[in-house]
């Protein structure tokens, strides 16, 4: 029963050693066979086209700041609203003046935001 | 439909500071005459000082109760607001912060400060904690142009969010222990023999220890309080002195007093080492300090390892010394950051020590206020300040730490000396410059009130006494 057991796996690790001796084998033969005609670009790490490194310690604009934060009232804005919509026919009306209230004082951050011009990119 | 709503009553003073101060913030852009917001701001506070005596009950399934205990703090809590109320206009005119926001969250950090001191409920005050931290972090940094001003305001916030994460670890072991987070529930099951000498527990009240040491500035968790009390504007300094350090005093008071009272033996030996450093720290740093606002930060130090002696002494008679010592402790302290922001020009700080010279001479009423304060803050008679000092150590005294109150003693010999300087400087120097003050109507109703509190507090206490005893009869079972 338990050789049995074992047994069922055994094309799993047949597939795998096909697949890590097939990817082996293309790399050494790229190595082996393949053309080399290198240029420094060719040994920079792939980041998008831009240059791939720099300082680590960058400035970035503060506007970035302000839509994550922005992003965060109305994310935790839906993680309150769905158990509250899927349990709404149980908890009642209650539930519901509080999710009004809870949401009016999001819109207080949300109005203050667009008072201050959070949502102008310039 | 609607009789079926359970009755908010006891919360209306904390949901008008919100409303009021939500409407504040986004008004600011059409208001032109930014005094409105100080005037509404105070009006406020003072209806809500009416409507906290008036309302009582708990809400929230009983997390949230406004009993007396609560009450004497919202008293506390709400004063400080009307009286930096009343420093800000001209200081923040002058500083260039003068605007709706920074009084919507002034009234968010006291409602913060209302929910820490009437929790039933170690989540609810946790809530409240950061509602107050976070106004405050941001208040703190007003002045982001400054970089003295970020920094202060950057250290204040990295080390309270660092509290804040021993809070909730110290709030996840007593949960962990009693299966509940209602103070009530944990007050019946931490017991002797039993829970109360339980190692975890041990942990807990170490803990808590050290998250509510970061907020009233105990040595060794006192680092940040000088930068951030230096770098802060002023006005913004005088509320973070009084307010957030007498609503750490108030959730103190709910989870040593309240919660594990029956395990005082061991918190106890916690805060008496800390409660000396703290006196002797504060008072020692204090003797070599330049700038006025860090001197009142280390005497702020200083203070909080007094009142603490209250805490220590875990009785009935201690806590209202300790709440006492805080509702004399506003008047005082107010009072004497008020002083510091006259001084302030647009290109002028005056927050030098040597500022001060021979202003007995130049501005002899200003002189005579900063004075008194200072005699408060030493504890010299007929002043507030020896009215504070004598119940928390005649506490301590009654209940068996008497090395630690001739410590105490020692330690404010020392805290007298830089206070008695800058008297020196003012009374028996000659000026080298003449300063000019900036005294607008709100300013001088302020100090009015804080010389009026300090002096009739310190020969007539008997009723805030009588009344703190009144409010933490219920705490102790």
């Amino acid at each position: 029963m338990e050789i049995s057991l074992s047994l069922k796996y055994i094309p799993i690790l047949i597939t795998a050693l096909i697949v890590f001796v097939i990817g082996l084998a293309m790399v050494i033969i790229n190595q082996v066979l393949g053309p080399k005609r290198p240029y420094s670009e060719k040994y920079l790490a792939y980041e998008c086209g831009l240059p791939p490194t720099g300082e680590t310690r960058h400035r970035f604009d503060i506007k970035f700041y302000a839509i994550a934060i922005l992003f965060a009232v109305f994310d935790v804005e839906a993680v309150f609203l769905y158990p509250w919509a899927i349990t709404f026919d149980q908890i009642g009306f209650f539930a519901y003046i509080e999710m009004v209230v809870f949401i009016a004082l999001l819109l207080v951050a949300y109005f203050y935001a667009w008072i201050r011009g959070g949502f102008q990119w310039d | 439909m609607w009789s079926s709503l359970p009755s908010f009553v006891a919360v209306y003073p904390e949901i008008l500071l919100v409303v009021v101060a939500s409407i504040m913030a986004l008004a600011d852009r059409w208001v032109k005459l930014k005094d409105v917001f100080a005037w509404i701001t105070i009006a406020t506070s003072v209806i809500a000082l009416i409507m906290v005596f008036a309302v009582e009950g708990a809400v929230f399934g009983n997390s949230y109760a406004a009993d007396t205990y609560g009450l004497f703090f919202k008293m506390i809590f709400l004063l400080a607001l009307i009286m930096v109320t009343l420093v800000s206009p001209g200081y923040n005119r002058m500083v260039g912060i003068h605007f709706g926001e920074y009084y919507a969250l002034l009234m968010f950090a006291v409602t913060g400060m209302m929910l820490m001191a009437s929790s039933k409920d170690l989540i609810l005050l946790f809530l409240g904690l950061e509602l107050m931290s976070l106004s405050v972090y941001v208040l703190a940094a007003l002045l982001y142009s400054d970089l003295r001003s970020l920094e202060g305001a950057m250290k204040y916030f990295l080390l309270g969010a660092f509290s804040s994460a021993f809070l909730l670890l110290a709030i996840t072991f007593l949960y962990g222990l009693t299966g509940t987070t209602y103070i009530d529930v944990i007050a019946k099951k931490v017991f002797y023999p039993g829970l109360a000498d339980n190692t975890a527990l041990l942990l807990s009240a170490a803990l808590f220890v050290v998250a509510f040491g970061f907020k009233v500035a105990l040595v060794p968790f006192h680092m940040w309080s000088p930068d951030a009390y230096e770098g802060a504007p002023t006005s913004v300094t005088a509320f973070m002195a009084v307010g957030p350090k007498a609503a750490g005093f108030a959730a103190m008071g709910r989870v040593f007093i309240e919660a594990l009272y029956n395990a005082r033996v061991d918190w106890v030996e916690y805060l008496i080492p800390l409660a000396l450093v703290t006196m002797f720290v504060g008072a020692i740093l204090a003797v070599v300090q330049t700038n006025i606002k860090r001197l009142l930060a280390y005497s702020s130090i200083t203070h909080a390892g007094y009142a603490v002696l209250g805490i220590i002494a875990a009785s009935r008679e201690g806590m209202a010394a300790t709440m006492l010592y805080l509702f004399l402790y506003l008047f005082m302290t107010i009072g004497a950051f008020s002083v510091v922001t006259l001084f302030r020009q647009k290109d002028f700080l005056g927050e030098e020590i040597t500022d001060y010279q021979g202003l007995s001479k130049t501005h002899p009423w200003v002189a005579l206020v900063m004075l008194i304060f200072l005699f408060s803050l030493v504890g010299i008679p007929p002043t507030a300040g020896f009215i504070g000092k004598f119940f928390v150590f005649k506490a301590a005294y009654e209940a068996g730490h008497h090395l630690l109150v001739i410590g105490a003693v020692l330690a404010s010999a020392i805290a007298a000396y830089p206070y008695l300087r800058i008297v020196m400087l003012m009374y028996m120097k000659e000026p080298e410059k003449d300063l000019a003050v900036n005294v607008t109507p709100y300013v001088f109703a302020g100090l009015i009130i804080s010389v009026v509190g300090v002096l009739i507090l310190g020969v007539y206490p008997e009723p805030v006494i009588n009344f703190a005893r009144t409010c933490c009869a219920g705490l102790i079972p």
